[in-house]
């Protein structure tokens, strides 16, 4: 991503999220220095509030699409930006705020606000992808430090980022670990999840939530199955697919077979 | 093929301790089976007391559970959840880094990962992985070489197979016959416990005068061989006793593959535990000043679509021609591209598959099918 004589300058935008993988960017520390040598960090509110205008080497952008000004500005921040790369299951998957795509929005605002008519959203909380063209999505809720390192490292070089899209099965049984699906009988989405997180949630003794969205061939209908076997209801089976990364395709399409 | 081994001797618990303490002492690192996270697992230990004592397995298609015996044996069970294969070939690691400084790239190699370990009580199924390894790895990857050439191996003849185990259709259990510098073989029914031991190798004779020990008796040499010869009849699963090569590659677009396909999660735990599977992928990466450079080498699946891509896309483009590739490369293509089968009959890619495929299943549907 060589940008001539000037430093690449990176511009870090929010959308709908919890800014969580923001925080990942800033939790590798040890390299802050580094990248700050490195690129130009020309535009990060969770940093500085100062915002410089102009255009971005790259642009690293976290949250969904979840209100029209937002569908709006996502076209604005890619017209700015030579590389544009999302981070994380809201930007990637629409997020746990997606859950408004299976149910009536207006609903929802009349739940939660006293004053629902001030509320202006989209009926639906989709991924910055289904809006503008996106150079690499990666996975995660939030993401993971190693490797969010590893994709502006590689941009930087002008190389391909090794960011697996395999199945989590392949990173917790390298990791030595115990499959908690056999062994434990606890429903885990691990085998129709992406590797990245390094196995968490198997290494606490509990079944993967699927943070990192589907893996590159996943057959949820036969771990559905699986599942079902184990004792898992209909009702717990499609709750299992409908959380962080209930929009991503595979996830959505599964849950959606669960509805009575 | 077996090797020559000297006369039977008894030990008991004590001087199996004393086995594991003189292996620490000559300065191997002792690996053994272990409770561990609601399973069997292989890692390292210390003393008699840190082996599966009492336990034992209870193992079907995506089964998994540990359960107490009614009795104080130390190898009352079947094979480990991982196979002894990351201790020589391990899932993930560096093999060079390198550093640019103005015009100049500076490479390093890795430090050498030579070790000096000691397997304990290691079945005829993961002796026979083990001498596979060494067949694919030994002369192409010094990196293994240098993890493998100074191992001790103390075998356990098994005495209790598992729900899934089938060494007996190929032929590579329970009894161990060479790759060993000692080999027990656990007597039932007498508590505590004891072993006959037999040594055969130098080191094996060396580790065994160290320790105390008496001459086996002929009841109890008999009794050692009902006890291996009783595991033989207790296999849990059975490959069918046909020409397997010739069955899968004369079967290739049979729709088998595709029910198959259905099924598989293509989430490539059958190859992560297999204890053959070798197949790795090589990770180059730099850092952010793009001054450090590193090439790692990590365990991959022909499960994954990266596997088998090329220019252009995955030459195996989905499921049903993945699983294909793995069964018929086990099976299949090994014998001729290795000399032996790939597969020893340790039954894990059958407990570890979340949706419990059974290769000896599938290999005697096909075979029916084929037969009609």
């Amino acid at each position: 991503m060589s940008a001539g004589r000037h430093k690449p300058r990176l511009a870090v935008w929010k959308f709908a999220s919890c800014d969580g993988c923001q925080l990942s960017l800033l939790e590798c520390e040890p390299d802050l220095l580094t990248l700050a040598e490195t690129l130009e960090i020309a535009f990060f509110p969770e940093v500085s509030g100062r915002p410089i205008r102009g255009r971005y080497d790259l642009s690293v952008v976290e949250g969904s699409i979840s209100t029209p000004e937002d569908a709006e500005r996502i076209r604005a921040v890619r017209r700015r930006s030579r590389h544009l790369v999302t981070l994380g299951a809201c930007a990637t998957a629409g997020g746990i705020q997606a859950l408004r795509n299976f149910a009536d929005i207006r609903e929802f605002t009349a739940a939660v606000y006293a004053q629902p008519a001030y509320i202006r959203t989209l009926a639906t909380s989709t991924p910055i992808a289904a809006h503008v063209p996106v150079d690499f999505e990666l996975r995660g809720c939030p993401v993971n430090p190693r490797q969010l390192r590893e994709v502006l490292s590689a941009l930087l070089a002008g190389r391909r980022p090794a960011v697996p899209a395999h199945s989590l099965c392949i990173e917790c049984k390298s990791l030595g670990r115990t499959c908690v699906l056999v062994a434990g009988r606890r429903p885990c989405l691990g085998p129709v999840t992406q590797a990245g997180c390094g196995a968490i949630c198997p290494g606490c003794n509990r079944g993967c939530y699927g943070c990192f969205g589907p893996q590159e061939t996943p057959n949820t209908t036969a771990l559905s199955a699986a599942l079902a076997t184990l004792g898992l209801d209909r009702r717990s089976r499609l709750r299992l697919y409908r959380s962080f990364t209930a929009g991503a395709e595979a996830f959505r399409v599964e849950s959606e077979r669960h509805e009575e | 093929m077996s090797v020559e081994t000297d006369a039977a001797q008894v030990i008991d618990v004590a001087g199996f301790s004393q086995l594991l303490g003189w292996l620490a002492e000559q300065g191997y690192r002792l690996v053994g089976p272990t409770v561990r996270d609601d399973t069997i697992a292989y890692d390292d230990i210390a003393s008699a007391e840190d082996l599966p004592r009492g336990w034992t397995d209870e193992q079907a298609p995506g089964h998994y559970r540990l359960k107490r015996r009614n009795d104080a044996a130390l190898f009352g069970y079947a094979v480990g959840a991982h196979s002894y294969k990351r201790f020589f070939h391990p899932p993930w690691e560096t093999l060079w880094r390198a550093r640019r400084e103005h015009d100049t790239l500076q490479i390093r190699d890795e430090p050498s990962p030579a070790q000096r370990l000691a397997l304990i009580g290691v079945r005829a199924c993961e002796i026979r992985a083990i001498a596979i390894q060494d067949r694919v790895l030994m002369e192409r990857d010094p990196l293994y070489r240098a993890r493998r050439a100074d191992t001790f191996i103390a075998a356990v003849n098994c005495t209790t197979p598992g729900g899934t185990c089938f060494c007996v259709s190929m032929q590579a259990g329970p009894q161990v016959s060479t790759g060993f510098d000692v080999a027990l073989t656990e007597l039932g029914g007498v508590d505590p416990p004891a072993f006959v031991v037999q040594a055969a190798t130098r080191a094996g004779r060396d580790a065994l005068t160290a320790i105390t020990h008496r001459p086996a008796t002929e009841a109890e040499m008999a009794a050692a061989a009902t006890a291996v010869q009783h595991a033989a009849g207790q296999m849990g699963r059975q490959m069918p006793s046909t020409d397997l090569p010739q069955l899968l590659l004369r079967n290739l677009e049979h729709p088998r593959w595709s029910a198959l396909a259905e099924r598989c999660l293509a989430c490539g735990n059958c190859t992560m535990v297999c204890p053959t599977c070798f197949c790795t992928t090589v990770e180059d990466t730099s850092d952010l000043s793009g001054r450090e450079i590193s090439r790692a080498r990590r365990w991959d699946s022909c499960f994954t679509a990266e596997f088998s891509s090329v220019h252009g896309g995955s030459v195996r483009p989905g499921t049903r021609a993945r699983y294909r590739q793995w069964m018929t490369h086990k099976l299949a293509t090994w014998p001729e591209q290795f000399g032996t089968s790939g597969c020893v009959g340790c039954g894990r890619c059958i407990t570890w598959c979340p949706v419990g495929i059974d290769i000896t299943e599938e290999l005697a549907a096909l075979a029916r099918e084929a037969a009609q």
